[in-house]
């Protein structure tokens, strides 16, 4: 017992790494008056559990009695969630709203750090105990996080509603766990997984236990109709805050969801599919479910956003339906689907940041978030205005940019999946979407500014960070060959075919 | 000896009351409340079916779950306290600026 805990302790690397940084950012505020070292505290630890992270590719090891899994599934969402939040400590530099609070601005960049180790856990998750940990980790300091602001009135709102939505969710889920522990007799996802193969569970029940799991995954990738918290909180919270909930926080729930789904509800003994497609166990709907909630979630998700005039609740309500389109490759229970979602991720990644960005340096300007600032923008701003366009026609998935090469094989694994009729519903959501992005750059280029008419001029480095942003989004719409090579690799999960 | 049952009707029941209450009530501290109640609604079933297939990880699983607990009372009543010295009330229908 002791041997193996010693031998695990090897894999958690990034993990302790991440921790040091979270102790060593604490002890930087309390020594250092200039804050802009406690951020560099934080990039570097970023760097080191990168470094560590990197030499980790390719080992596939079950550690600390299955509690985690070290795979290239993990890795990939690790990259994913690092590369996250070495931008969002670079936007919190840059945000007026994060440094107006001189005093809290430390406990603001440890808890972010606190943030990437619970969803490191969360990613490499294998029991239904460590899922529920982690979720909690990345959970409450998110709470924190969004309420960091708490002279303003909308960020302590936003808090008091993520922390209400959050514990009800959380509590709902941990009944689906104590229901599946009843039946399985076992919290390991692989044991669970192999009671549930032999058969002879009672299928009412287990629906009715995933179902309420279901209800932790949906809060956590804001899944419709688990998504109240998500507009709420969206425009209440720090822009840079809200920017790494869309974006981080979802990928860790969605890797968590896809390897739940992967590994407990799949029957390894099924030899008739092709290669590279899973059954699910006899008896389970599992497949009905995601269907069911990634159509709502879409379609209620743009539908909403078309009344919103305020552009971080818009983007808000987009990120829910990015959550529904993504919610379709994990529909296709095969390595095609989920590579697709992971490829989704990568583009999301910088298109959705990108769209922060800009709505924070807007607001950065001019302190307002409303879609009317935007009138005018178009001559006052030309450069910023040009890239929001781009972030948001790659949002809607329309050619050369990144979006459009991951809604493309999201929807052609649906229909090597003989799924067209979804594939279509996707489409149709994506016209859909289409109509109030474009609200916001006809303000931009086709409306005068009312009042304010001075050009806006923006620090070197700010701009250089939007160009960060600006050149993947482009660029992985034309050359997108290795990127789509590493996500099918990295499909790979421990334990699993 | 208790039949199973009889601790899992108690269990959901349990369990129904406080998501009722997260969902009905109208003050703060009251929804905190019942959400406690849920877990521990959740603890007592874990218990019972760690009980009754004698194994321990369920009654492990509780631990967890009353630490996890605990540090969820207390950021959430922090917020409160953020948002009382803000709006001077605790009532959720008062606490309404974001919306649609």
């Amino acid at each position: 017992m002791l041997e193996s805990i010693i031998q695990s302790l090897q894999y958690i690397k990034p993990e302790a790494a991440l921790t040091a940084t979270f102790l060593c950012a604490i002890l930087a505020d309390l020594i250092f008056k200039k804050k802009e070292i406690t951020a560099a505290v934080v990039i570097a630890g970023i760097l080191v559990t990168a470094v560590y992270v990197f030499q980790q590719v390719g080992e596939r090891a079950s550690v600390f009695s299955r509690m985690l899994a070290v795979d290239p599934f993990a890795i990939f969402f690790k990259f994913l969630i690092l590369l996250s939040a070495l931008i969002i400590v670079f936007f919190s530099l840059f945000s007026n709203e994060v440094n107006n609070n001189k005093r809290r601005i430390g406990e603001y960049y440890s808890l972010l750090v606190a943030m990437v180790i619970g969803m490191f856990f969360m990613v490499g998750a294998s029991n239904l105990l460590m899922m529920y940990l982690s979720l909690e980790l990345t959970s409450i300091s998110s709470y924190l996080l969004a309420g960091i602001t708490k002279e303003a009135r909308d960020s302590a709102e936003a808090s008091l509603k993520y922390v209400i939505y959050g514990a009800l969710s959380s509590g709902l889920m941990l009944y689906g766990i104590s229901i599946v522990y009843g039946l399985t007799g076992a919290l390991d996802i692989y044991s669970v997984n192999s009671v549930l193969a032999q058969g002879g569970t009672n299928t009412i029940t287990l629906l009715i236990a995933g179902a309420l799991i279901v209800a932790g995954f949906g809060y956590k990738i804001s899944a419709v109709p688990f998504h109240f918290w998500t507009p709420d909180v969206y425009e209440g919270a720090p822009v840079s805050i809200t920017a790494f909930l869309s974006v981080a926080s979802k990928a860790a729930g969605f890797a968590m969801l896809m390897r739940f789904s992967k590994v407990v509800f799949i029957d390894s003994s099924v030899l008739s599919l092709p290669a590279g497609m899973w059954a699910t166990i006899h008896g389970v709907v599992w497949t009905d479910i995601l269907i069911i909630l990634s159509v709502i979630t879409m379609t209620l998700g743009n539908l909403v956003a078309i009344w919103q005039d305020n552009v971080k609740r818009l983007l808000a309500y987009s990120s829910i339906a990015h959550a529904g389109y993504m919610l379709l490759g994990l529909v296709v229970l095969g390595n095609d689907g989920f590579a697709a979602t992971m490829i989704y991720f990568v583009m999301y990644l910088f298109m959705n940041l990108g769209a922060f960005y800009v709505v924070m340096l807007v607001a950065n300007k001019t302190g307002s978030e409303d879609i009317e600032t935007y009138k005018g923008l178009g001559s006052r701003a030309p450069l910023l205005s040009v890239s929001m366009t781009i972030f948001l026609l790659s949002l809607t998935g329309i050619p050369p940019t990144a979006g459009f090469v991951g809604k493309l094989y999201i929807f052609a694994a649906l229909i090597n999946a003989k799924l067209i009729w979804l594939a279509v519903i996707g489409v149709i959501n994506s016209v859909i979407s289409l109509y109030y992005y474009v609200r916001i750059f006809r303000n931009m280029f086709l409306r005068d500014a009312e009042g304010e008419q001075a050009p806006l001029t923006f620090h070197f480095a700010h701009t250089f960070l939007l160009l960060v942003l600006v050149v993947p989004t482009l660029a992985l719409g034309l050359y997108f060959g290795p990127l789509v090579e590493f996500a099918q690799y990295s499909v790979a999960m421990f334990g699993v075919k | 000896m208790i039949p199973l049952n009889f601790y899992l009707i108690l269990s959901a029941f349990m369990f129904c009351v406080g998501v009722l209450g997260v969902l009905v009530r109208r003050n703060a501290i009251v929804v905190f409340m019942c959400i406690e109640l849920m877990l521990n609604s959740v603890n007592l079933s874990l218990i019972a079916f760690s009980s009754y297939l004698g194994d321990p990880t369920g009654q492990m699983l509780v631990f967890f779950v009353m630490t996890v607990a605990a540090a969820e009372a207390a950021v959430g009543l922090a917020i409160i306290i953020a948002l009382f010295r803000n709006k001077q009330t605790v009532n959720i229908d008062e606490i309404n600026i974001l919306k649609w």
